[in-house]
């Protein structure tokens, strides 16, 4: 499979766990931190980790509160 | 500053099994006077610095620099500290404060970016040009013989299998490359509803391309 098909199989890719974007940044802090501290998150949180595989802004926002805990700003 | 020591006067109500941090974090902001005005400036501070780098780390991809984006980390730092102020009696201990607080701010960021695109916008929203889409999904120009009929069929399909509301925001996103958060603003809408609008709309493609013979059915759910 060539990268544009993997990219577009990807894309049409949706998981029944995906929780959407109301539940996962409700969650966001509680799930970034456990991420930060190495701890299983995924396998606790499937469903928030199914959705910010999948939703770009919600990911992005992830991505994000993750560099802000490591970046030891507080 | 006044409005804000006006809002965090009561007390948090149900934090619980604090960290030292967080719970000196609240007994400031829940103070009065010089306690709460001096917590609120290094709260404010906090944001700054949290929005300043958020949107460093995102700007080489927005294509916004300088006293713009400086602008905006401090407007998305000043309206967390509102956020926050109004809401910290929603805080239950379950993450240190801070970064609860700094949810906020990261998602004030997105909230400004995606502002800033709907009154700038650099491709217009009900643009359609189906060239971009072999671009939009890595395809080499070079074997266009091997996707064409593929790019096709998915064509046909969101033309055919998608509501005209779906089919608007698959144009809007992935054609045009509008930010979610962009669209959510010219819609009307919420993140979770366009993303909702999307999932539905993907899960109909993949169907049609897979009655077809072009994808498999989707597997996601045992990856």
């Amino acid at each position: 499979m060539n990268d544009g098909w993997r990219a577009l199989d990807d894309f049409l890719r949706t998981d029944p766990r995906d929780v959407g974007c109301a539940e996962a940044v409700e969650m966001l802090h509680i799930y970034a931190e456990l991420v930060a501290a190495g701890e299983p998150a995924e396998q606790r949180y499937p469903g928030i980790a199914a959705h910010l595989r999948a939703c770009g802004p919600c990911g992005e926002d992830f991505e994000g509160l993750l560099a802000a805990i490591r970046g030891g700003a507080g | 500053m006044v409005l804000v020591k006006c809002m965090v006067n009561e007390s948090p109500g149900t934090a619980t099994r604090l960290d030292p941090e967080s719970a000196e974090w609240l007994e400031a902001l829940a103070g009065t006077g010089r306690v709460q005005e001096a917590a609120l400036a290094r709260l404010h501070a906090l944001l700054v610095r949290i929005a300043r780098g958020e949107v460093r780390r995102r700007g080489p991809r927005l294509r916004i620099t300088g006293p713009e984006l400086d602008d905006l980390a401090c407007q998305a730092a000043a309206d967390a500290l509102l956020a926050i102020t109004g809401k910290i009696r929603q805080f239950r201990g379950e993450s240190r404060f801070t970064t609860w607080a700094y949810r906020f701010v990261i998602l004030e960021v997105s909230v400004k970016i995606g502002q800033h695109f709907w009154r700038y916008p650099t491709v217009p929203l009900d643009a359609e040009d189906w060239g971009r889409l072999p671009d939009r999904f890595g395809f080499d120009p070079a074997r266009q013989a091997e996707w064409r009929d593929l790019l096709a069929a998915l064509h046909r399909a969101v033309d055919t299998q998608l509501s005209p509301r779906q089919r608007q925001v698959f144009v809007a996103i992935v054609l045009n490359h509008v930010p979610l958060d962009t669209l959510v603003i010219e819609l009307g809408s919420s993140r979770g509803a366009i993303y909702k609008m999307m999932f539905d709309a993907r899960r109909k493609l993949r169907a049609a391309l897979a009655a077809n013979g072009y994808m498999g059915q989707d597997t996601a759910e045992s990856s």
